[in-house]
């Protein structure tokens, strides 16, 4: 259930504390929206977890839109909020007062000053003129200390970054990151969309999480509409989404090898990947499971020839699996640069709000599939694994340790799907105009947060995505900071984030 | 070390040639004409990249914009498209197909036995460059054909480019197209990169790669499937029999 307050903008620290002071995990999203049409006013929404399963709380802050555009800054009282301000700042104009790092977060040096793309009045198609602004990097002062630029196009597959490291020798001092570079503005291209089409650019924010940003949108469309999905659909989608976590996990315990040269690990993880990658074209036709996930259900059956390929595919691989994790857990070479390397503390965990394996591997004990359940979760028997050390090695373990937790969901589906009812799909209904919806779901990456406002004839007023990426990447330059620049890929892939989930 | 030499020799060896694994029913690649169309429309207006044009009694595909939903074969109550598991889109630009025999002949002979590639995202969501990454996988071996990835553009001789440009990557895309030494090649990977149209207009992108550097090939698909990418490298280098 959503608790909803809506405040002037001069109480929003107010409500905002009262609501962090009674939350589980803080603050989960936070973003602006451009009510001027409707109401005369731009808003400010926060969004925090409630202190049992059921509760969230909602925090609408209203600005009038002939008062100054500026709004009091939450960031001294709630760090997780230091991100969302700059990007209100960026794309909507609305200052945080009192936030003490206003750099342009989004919108880079090309990008003029004194233009919001999200506001309402600005129009798509604006020819945007180049601008030629500085961008500026955090950096570290005294003697010896240089710094050393890395990306945004890097050496390898990866994702484009660019990360500034202040070196005193070879250990790190400061590390900052400019992102945003895939940044190709869905929010504002989804406005006015109707919900059929919004999907498919919804699935492809990212690649890595397309089932889980798919199931975020059709449960935040399917909490607008009032629309409760049939037993067979609910099955296949967490059947989907637990795939999905597999051969992420999978995939990126070859990966970290990957990071400090371990061939053999590498080489195994891609090739499990790989044959995981194979199931999921069988199954959905994609590679990415795309196509499956949809408003209302799900879009394809999965008939029992395909739920015993499933579970047949899972039994092989799941001993090939736990063989290439005993190579890492006795190899003391692999051991040594992964133990006590790139440590993210408990503490900066919780306050950065940090979701998903990072806050596990930190000991912080929160999943949304158990803590917020959705979609059938509420039925099923799981265990959400934790460590505590939050360096390197916790972050492997705990994806070990959740790969085989999703081993064991699925086969529970596999028997589970055949005797639930045909139905796949309900109608999604003619939506109220301006009613709105949140939809939540944990990606391998941790939780991936949607909201949206509708307008005429379903189509969407306003879009925000938080994705696990966004409240992660700060802690990534908490975790560097006093390790070895050698060591910044194999801490990065621990974290393993995704750019194109962070930018949008 | 015993453990390990034992997991090599136990696994064996897994690298297939690209197109000997049949390709799953269900996959979704071209869209063709089953039928004849109606000339109703539905599929055109269905289409979320605008890939699907009506003409006066047929429908056409853009390959390079198609994002292989599906969603014009639902939208047709004719049953005049059927979607088929063919992934071998990929095709060459027509200045890389109208280039003189022999010039083309001299970049096989120069690029066509080792190929070093640079990858390049202007503004992708990951899919098409982790696709890029599995041809590395043992499956594929990318290169048991002379292929390989290479961390510089300076020591690459082709760019495959995933992503819709975005206006923060439109310079890193001119800088390192500027610096991989000539003669040099560019794919355009998936939906994105051949034609820009996959999110649509905004303030954020800037259109298809082909708007600000030259494009060789085309490999079409959301993402393109390893097998489809390797049909594009092979077809580039004329090695495709």
């Amino acid at each position: 259930m959503i608790k909803n307050f809506t405040v002037s903008v001069n109480n929003l620290r107010a409500a905002a504390n009262a609501c962090y002071s009674k939350s589980r995990h803080g603050l989960l999203a936070m973003f602006a929206n451009d009510e001027r049409p409707i109401n005369g006013k731009f808003a400010i929404y926060c969004i925090f977890d409630g202190r049992n399963k059921k509760e969230m709380l909602l925090v609408k802050a209203v600005i009038d839109q002939h008062a100054p555009p500026e709004f009091p800054s939450l960031t001294p009282i709630i760090p997780a909020a230091a991100w969302f301000e700059r990007e209100i700042n960026d794309l909507f104009g609305l200052m945080p007062i009192d936030n003490t790092d206003l750099r342009p977060l989004v919108l880079h040096e090309n990008w003029p000053l004194g233009v919001y793309p999200m506001r309402k009045d600005f129009d798509p198609r604006t020819v945007v003129p180049e601008a030629k602004k500085e961008f500026p990097m955090a950096h570290a002062h005294g003697e010896g200390v240089f710094e050393v630029p890395v990306g945004p196009i890097h050496a390898g597959i990866i994702e484009p970054g660019h990360f500034r490291f202040s070196q005193a020798g070879e250990a790190i001092i400061r590390l900052d990151a400019k992102l945003f570079f895939t940044h190709r503005g869905i929010e504002k291209t989804l406005e006015g969309m109707p919900i059929k089409r919004a999907l498919f650019q919804v699935e492809r924010i990212c690649g890595a999480c397309s089932v889980s940003h798919t199931l975020s949108f059709s449960q935040a469309v399917e909490s607008v509409a009032k629309v409760e999905i049939p037993e067979r659909a609910k099955l296949i989608r967490i059947l989907i989404a637990e795939l999905e976590r597999l051969y992420n996990h999978v995939g990126d315990v070859g990966n970290l090898c990957a990071g400090l040269g371990f061939a053999v690990g590498t080489s195994n993880g891609a090739r499990l990947k790989e044959y995981l990658m194979r199931l999921n074209e069988t199954l959905t036709g994609n590679r990415f499971l795309r196509g499956m996930v949809v408003p209302g259900g799900v879009r394809n059956d999965l008939p029992g020839e395909l739920l015993t390929q499933i579970a047949e595919t899972i039994d092989k691989l799941e001993v090939d699996f736990i063989q290439l994790v005993e190579l890492l857990q006795e190899n003391d070479q692999f051991l040594d640069r992964v133990n006590t390397t790139g440590i993210l503390p408990y503490q900066a965990a919780k306050e950065l709000g940090v979701v998903g394996v990072a806050a596990r591997a930190s000991g912080v004990d929160y999943d949304l599939r158990r803590d917020k359940p959705y979609g059938g979760y509420e039925q099923i028997k799981f265990e959400v694994p934790l460590h505590r050390s939050g360096d390197v090695a916790a972050r492997l373990w705990v994806r070990v340790d959740e790969a085989l937790e999703a081993t064991r969901i699925i086969r529970q589906m596999v028997t589970r799907i055949p005797v639930t009812a045909k139905k796949l799909k309900e109608p999604i209904p003619s939506i109220q105009p301006y009613s709105t919806g949140i939809g939540w779901s944990e990606s391998p990456r941790g939780g991936n947060i949607h909201w949206l406002m509708m307008e005429e004839e379903n189509r969407i007023y306003r879009y925000f995505v938080r994705s696990a990426s966004y409240a992660n990447w700060p802690a990534l330059t908490v975790a560097v900071p006093g390790n070895i620049l050698p060591d910044f890929p194999l801490i990065n892939k621990s974290f393993e984030l995704c750019y194109a989930c962070l930018d949008r | 070390m015993l453990k390990i030499l034992r997991k090599i020799m136990a696994t064996g060896t897994v690298t297939e040639s690209y197109d000997v694994t049949a390709v799953p029913a269900r996959s979704r690649g071209e869209v063709r004409e089953a039928k004849k169309c109606a000339s109703c429309g539905a599929c055109s207006s269905a289409c979320p990249t605008g890939a699907v044009r009506l003409g006066n009694d047929d429908v056409t595909i853009d390959q390079r914009a198609c994002i292989f939903c599906g969603n014009c074969i639902e939208a047709c109550e004719h049953g005049a498209l059927q979607q088929t598991g063919n992934y071998k889109l990929g095709e060459l630009s027509n200045q890389l197909e109208e280039m003189g025999n022999e010039l083309k002949a001299k970049i096989v002979r120069t690029l066509g036995r080792s190929l070093a590639i640079r990858h390049l995202d202007v503004g992708s969501c990951n899919a098409c460059d982790w696709e890029l990454t599995a041809l590395g996988n043992p499956v594929y071996d990318l290169q048991q054909y002379g292929i390989d990835f290479v961390a510089s553009p300076r020591h690459a001789d082709m760019l495959m480019v995933t992503g819709v440009v975005t206006r923060n990557l439109t310079q890193a895309l001119l800088m390192t197209y500027e610096a991989v030494p000539d003669p040099k090649l560019v794919m355009a990977v998936g939906a994105c990169a051949a034609s820009g149209r996959t999110f649509g207009e905004s303030y954020a992108i800037q259109g298809g790669v082909d708007r600000f550097i030259p494009v060789d090939i085309y490999v079409p698909g959301c993402p393109p499937r390893p097998q489809a990418l390797l049909y594009g490298l092979l077809l580039a280098l004329d090695r495709i029999k």
